[in-house]
């Protein structure tokens, strides 16, 4: 959010109303944070009221809890199962519908979703790190997938920086957060008396414009600066190293595959919470009448059955080969993919992991680097602000 | 290597265009081929392919397959396909008959390296129904004869009984510069050629390893003892390709499911060079 300081206005708390008040006004559904079943979702909202005060997510392996923060803040909790990529990449959508008239003719057609357009108020760093690498998958050049782009362009982001990290969080080491810097349409540091607040785009411009608010002071903007260096070095986990690909390959058939396959119980949780994992399968879902039928996309995971399956075999039929297949995906050939991880160190695998694996320990024994360091520094992470 | 030819419009992920069923042949008991025409006469008049590249076939309510395409890409009489049927969208497609209807979407991914086989011997080693996607490029080369050097067909199968297009095999064995040997684990009554693996046929084929072509479809295990055969004979390994097979739903590089290392197979293959896949196909599971 500091790539423009000298642009940096200032939201009084009891403002907040008056943000989404203003987004409403602009057309958009507020999608923000509420507790759902013991964990923060993102839910429709229509007042600052709505809005969660005073609650932290404690997260650790296999582990989350919503507890009191004694700080009384809107965003204390780290994060939720999910954040953008629902609305994005929908969890069950139409791509396409075809028709079958008495003499057997087909008539397909695209199905687009028609959603409202859509601010989404808490999404964090990693969040927004994740965005851009499903936008890379999703909206390649000369692949446009369209229901994806369609609801990307209807997509506005209110950015907060991560002032109270959970346990799992490890976003300094992927250099990916805590603070957000770019790829947001407003961003907002939460101090005690309020936001600085910033602007990422034009459509953000426009909203921050029409509140009409006082420039941050020097003192504001050096706090929300602080508190985000404070909060990448109370990250306690870490990955050891930004690019592992080579090590990772290289260990193809390390023993600790089958250590990590006697624990995990394939059941798909990590790649269901993980932002940035893309598999889908494509199902078709006939009408009762016989005469139409839907061509669905589903979430999928590399940890089913069905992920590897082919006609006679399943490249995939054992747990080894499915944990190696996902670990070496993100944190391997994604950099093959899109140079880069596909970590983008939101800890969300680890904390709704049944069993707690925990990837950045998978990883480290996986490079041989089991006696891991200590976290690094901010300014080493480059995270810190 | 190409995409696809030039004047090839791929038709992007969907929705399918609707097609018709112009012919049907058994081959076996369980393998069959459709020709198909698309219904719209523009769509089929600029449809074009290249031999080693695939299609997705969709069948009414139940869902699409990957589906090579077998035809020589300048034939008219429709867009082939031989199917095995062997799961829920293949054995409802089997019960087609000519006139009936469907959706196809395609050409996809990248076919076999057509530019760097000319003035060169080309030797095609396929498995079972490996042999599909190949036969286009046997078509090929075949059509534009005086353009290559010899042209060496070696297909195995597990049982004589499971060789389809034998008449094929008889007449491209009879052809000049052609060579044509089959292998059977099991032989049959009357089974004319060798009975054993089809890698030990390797000794009788005739080619110039340093100026060979050679490409590969089948099973994995047999395309790498293959590779192992043809390096061992000289063959370059920047001359040795095979087409992979993955579980592939979207085509297009988005589903996820069809990933090789950092590859999608239905974007950047089927068909791959030996050196971009040997290093990740001896450990399973990928």
């Amino acid at each position: 959010m500091f790539s423009r300081p000298d642009q940096a206005q200032f939201l009084p708390l009891e403002q907040m109303q008056v943000l989404l008040q203003t987004l409403e006004a602009q057309g958009y559904q507020c999608q923000g944070p509420t507790p759902e079943n013991g964990a923060i979702v993102m839910r429709e909202i229509h007042s600052a009221n709505g809005l969660p005060r005073a609650l932290q997510a404690e997260q650790t392996p296999g582990h989350y809890r919503l507890t009191r923060d004694p700080r009384n803040r809107y965003f204390a909790w780290a994060n939720g199962p999910q954040a953008i990529k629902p609305h994005v990449f929908a969890a069950q959508e139409s791509l396409w519908q075809v028709r079958r008239d008495e003499q057997g003719k087909l008539q397909f057609e695209a199905v687009m979703p028609n959603v409202p357009p859509v601010a989404i108020i808490g999404v964090r760093a990693c969040d927004l790190a994740a965005l851009a690498l499903q936008d890379a998958q999703f909206l390649r050049e000369g692949r446009r997938d369209a229901q994806y782009a369609q609801r990307r362009e209807r997509l506005f982001l209110v950015a907060v920086q991560c002032a109270e990290p959970a346990a799992t969080c490890f976003c300094a080491s992927t250099g990916d957060g805590p603070t957000p810097t770019g790829g947001y349409d407003l961003s907002l540091a939460e101090l005690a008396e309020g936001f600085v607040i910033v602007s990422g785009s034009d459509k953000g411009q426009a909203v921050l414009d029409a509140l009409d608010l006082a420039p941050a002071t020097r003192e504001q903007i050096d706090a929300a600066r602080q508190q985000g260096q404070a909060t990448a070095a109370a990250q306690t986990r870490s990955l050891p190293g930004r690019n592992l690909r080579d090590t990772l390959m290289r260990n193809l058939e390390h023993p600790r595959w089958d250590e990590v396959a006697a624990r995990c119980l394939a059941c798909g949780n990590c790649t269901a919470v993980c932002p940035t994992c893309f598999c889908h399968a494509e199902v078709d879902v006939p009408a009762l009448d016989g005469e139409t039928s839907q061509h669905e996309r589903i979430w999928d995971s590399c940890f089913g059955e069905a992920h590897g399956h082919l006609h006679g075999f399943n490249v995939r039929s054992d747990i080894r080969s499915r944990y190696r297949q996902w670990l070496t995906h993100k944190l391997a050939t994604w950099h093959d993919q899109f140079g880069r991880s596909g970590c983008v160190g939101c800890g969300r695998c680890i904390a709704w992991c049944p069993v707690g694996i925990d990837l950045t320990e998978e990883a480290a024994a996986l490079t041989e680097l089991s006696d891991q360091p200590a976290p690094r520094p901010a300014s080493a992470s480059g995270g810190g602000e | 290597m190409p995409s696809c030819p030039p004047g090839c419009k791929p038709i992007d992920a969907g929705p399918p265009h609707a097609a018709t069923v112009v012919a049907r042949t058994q081959e076996s008991p369980t393998i069959f081929t459709l020709q198909l025409r698309l219904d719209d006469a523009a769509a089929q008049a600029g449809y074009r392919f290249a031999p080693g590249q695939f299609n997705m076939l969709y069948l009414f309510g139940v869902g699409e397959v990957p589906i090579s395409i077998m035809s020589d890409p300048d034939a008219r009489e429709g867009i082939g396909h031989t199917i095995r049927a062997v799961g829920r969208v293949t054995r409802g497609l089997a019960a087609l008959q000519p006139g009936d209807k469907l959706g196809l979407r395609g050409p996809f991914g990248r076919g076999w390296p057509l530019q760097e086989m000319g003035g060169r011997d080309v030797v095609l080693v396929t498995g079972g129904l490996g042999c599909a996607p190949a036969v286009s490029v046997i078509h090929y080369v075949l059509r534009r004869r005086e353009r290559f050097g010899k042209l060496v067909v070696i297909q195995g199968v597990k049982h004589a009984d499971d060789l389809i297009w034998r008449e094929q095999y008889d007449r491209w064995a009879k052809l000049p510069d052609t060579q044509v040997l089959v292998a059977a684990d099991e032989g049959a009554a009357l089974w004319p050629w060798h009975v054993g693996r089809v890698t030990e046929l390797f000794d009788l084929a005739q080619f110039n390893p340093a100026r060979a072509v050679a490409m590969m479809c089948g099973p994995e295990g047999m395309m790498r003892v293959t590779a192992e055969q043809l390096l061992a004979r000289r063959l370059p390994e920047s001359s040795l390709y095979l087409s992979m097979e993955r579980n592939m739903q979207c085509a297009v590089g988005r589903c996820g499911h069809c990933q090789f290392g950092g590859a999608f197979v239905c974007r950047d293959g089927p068909v791959f060079n030996w050196g971009d896949v040997k290093a990740l196909l001896p450990h399973r599971g990928f």
